[in-house]
């Protein structure tokens, strides 16, 4: 069949039909936006994990002010005194777990949390002798915390042994959830995307009954009584795939470019590349997607 | 040409078969009459022609072609070389005469300057030069049906079915299309006409096969229509 029949044919059917043509493309838009934003969510929990988990450490408090004899375990026995500092010290070097330790004084200690803190009131009465002072443990693997924890824990001058892995672990299972809704939402969509361009492309097959029949016969054969319509449904996959990449395109522009990366410096966002696989992938589905509908709509419409 | 042998079809939610045990032999280039009551099987005698429907039983051959065997796939070249005329036209009414014959020949992926030119001889041999680009709905009913023949006869097919072809037109009109279908016959081409219409059947003098309730009563040659309606 002649390429120049065949366009004409399709335009003749996405304009008979336009109402359901816009609807189809916008469910489509969404639906492969949702899938697409799942993905680039997946993207961006895995950013933040590489670069948190590069960066946690087990912190080992050392015991402050407050210790002395009405305070219950390893800190009964008073302050820290520079002997157990530098024996503690030694000990965590001498692990061989164990990459890096630094000291964190009080000093130290309370300037990060009047900066992390600097709009609350809470720093307003702090003074740097109520923070404690810590070793900050870099593991090899961090998830030989264990190791660090039942070494140290309970000894005389350690307050605490606190693992940041499992402050962040908390927070990633929440994330996980956030996924798992997102990845269910989007699912949802695209059943429902299907489900209107089946219904779509019957309709066109229906309003064109008059035409599919005598294309039959006189002998049209199956695929290029079906091409029109395969072609109209892909179409309409393809350019609600432009749609959802345009959305992409603008969250990360403008969402993650211009509002989060500037706020949030504590990690590290989602790069373009991410937007072009995501963009890629909501292409490939979304055509192949209104293609298999279609098909799936003419199985009873178009049978010889 | 076409061969049916002890055809018999049963429609799923019928008990009594549309069709049944018919046995027909049509040559090439004949002319045949196909009469018969409402409901007595020339429809579906037609459609299994066409491969619209199988037979339960019975073989059916159309061009050489044993259609039971026929892969779905290769139904659209055996439909290329059957043409189909209904009592309805079944013409498209958003294109014009010219436009409604060519698109039997675009939809099978005919050249352009193939159809440019065949387009006007088979207008020329209907009767309908000057009216090229005239609309469906702008023409006489005699009218549309030489546009439904023209789209029939367009990729010369070797057989040509006509389901009364002249049911909705009057007598006189009737009597111009019966002189297009002979002469489309004279060319060579089969063609087989299911009518209700004594008259022409009368004045042809052609094959005559009449069913009754799905089986053939009367085959004769050079026959009338034979019964009152």
């Amino acid at each position: 069949m002649r390429a120049r029949f065949i366009v004409n044919e399709i335009g003749i059917g996405l304009r008979r039909n336009l109402i359901m043509t816009i609807a189809m493309i916008i469910t489509t838009a969404v639906s492969l936006g949702f899938l697409g934003s799942a993905v680039l969510f997946n993207q961006q929990v895995k950013v933040m994990k590489d670069y948190w988990y590069d960066k946690v450490e087990v912190s080992v408090y050392l015991c402050g002010t407050d210790s002395g004899p009405g305070v219950a375990g390893s800190c009964a026995a008073g302050e820290v005194t520079q002997q157990q500092r530098d024996a503690i010290r030694a000990d965590l070097q001498a692990m061989p777990e164990v990459q890096q330790v630094y000291y964190e004084s009080k000093a130290q200690a309370f300037k990060h949390f009047t900066e992390q803190f600097k709009n609350s009131a809470i720093i307003d009465n702090l003074t740097p002798d109520q923070m404690p002072e810590s070793y900050r443990v870099k593991l090899v693997d961090p998830k030989k915390f264990d190791v660090v924890a039942s070494a140290f824990s309970g000894r005389a001058g350690v307050e605490e042994v606190q693992d940041q892995k499992a402050l962040l672990e908390k927070f990633f299972k929440v994330l996980t959830w956030i996924q798992w809704f997102a990845s269910g939402l989007a699912l949802l969509m695209i059943l429902v995307s299907i489900i209107l361009i089946v219904n779509t492309i019957r309709v066109a097959a229906f309003s064109r009954r008059r035409e599919t029949g005598i294309m039959k016969l006189v002998g049209a054969s199956n695929f290029s009584i079906q091409l029109p319509f395969l072609l109209e449904g892909a179409i309409s996959g393809f350019l609600g795939a432009l749609l959802a990449t345009g959305s992409f395109v603008l969250l990360k522009g403008v969402l993650v470019d211009k509002i989060l990366e500037p706020n949030f410096p504590i990690t590290r966002f989602i790069g373009w590349s991410d937007v072009w696989l995501s963009s890629g992938a909501v292409f490939i589905i979304g055509v192949a997607l209104a293609a298999i509908a279609s098909s799936l709509a003419l199985v009873k419409y178009l049978r010889v | 040409m076409i061969r049916l042998e002890n055809v018999t079809k049963l429609y799923p939610s019928q008990t009594r078969p549309a069709l049944s045990d018919v046995s027909v032999d049509i040559e090439k280039g004949e002319f045949v009459f196909l009469v018969g009551q409402s409901g007595s099987g020339k429809s579906t005698f037609l459609r299994l022609i066409l491969k619209e429907e199988r037979a339960t039983s019975g073989q059916v051959h159309v061009a050489g072609k044993d259609l039971a065997r026929l892969s779905s796939w290769k139904v659209p070249a055996l439909r290329r070389q059957v043409g189909t005329v209904f009592q309805d036209f079944r013409l498209l009414n958003n294109k014009t005469v010219q436009e409604n014959v060519a698109f039997a020949l675009e939809v099978i992926g005919r050249p352009r300057h193939q159809i440019a030119k065949v387009v006007p001889e088979v207008l020329d041999l209907v009767g309908l030069k000057g009216k090229e680009n005239r609309k469906p709905d702008e023409l006489s009913g005699g009218e549309q049906q030489r546009v439904a023949i023209a789209r029939a006869f367009v990729n010369r097919p070797m057989i040509l079915i006509a389901d009364e072809p002249t049911g909705n037109l009057d007598p006189l009109t009737s009597v111009g299309i019966m002189r297009l279908l002979d002469r489309i016959n004279r060319t060579g081409t089969t063609v087989v006409m299911a009518t209700h219409d004594d008259d022409i059947v009368d004045q042809m003098r052609r094959r005559v096969i009449e069913l009754e309730a799905g089986r053939v009563v009367r085959d004769q040659s050079r026959g009338v229509y034979g019964y009152s309606h």
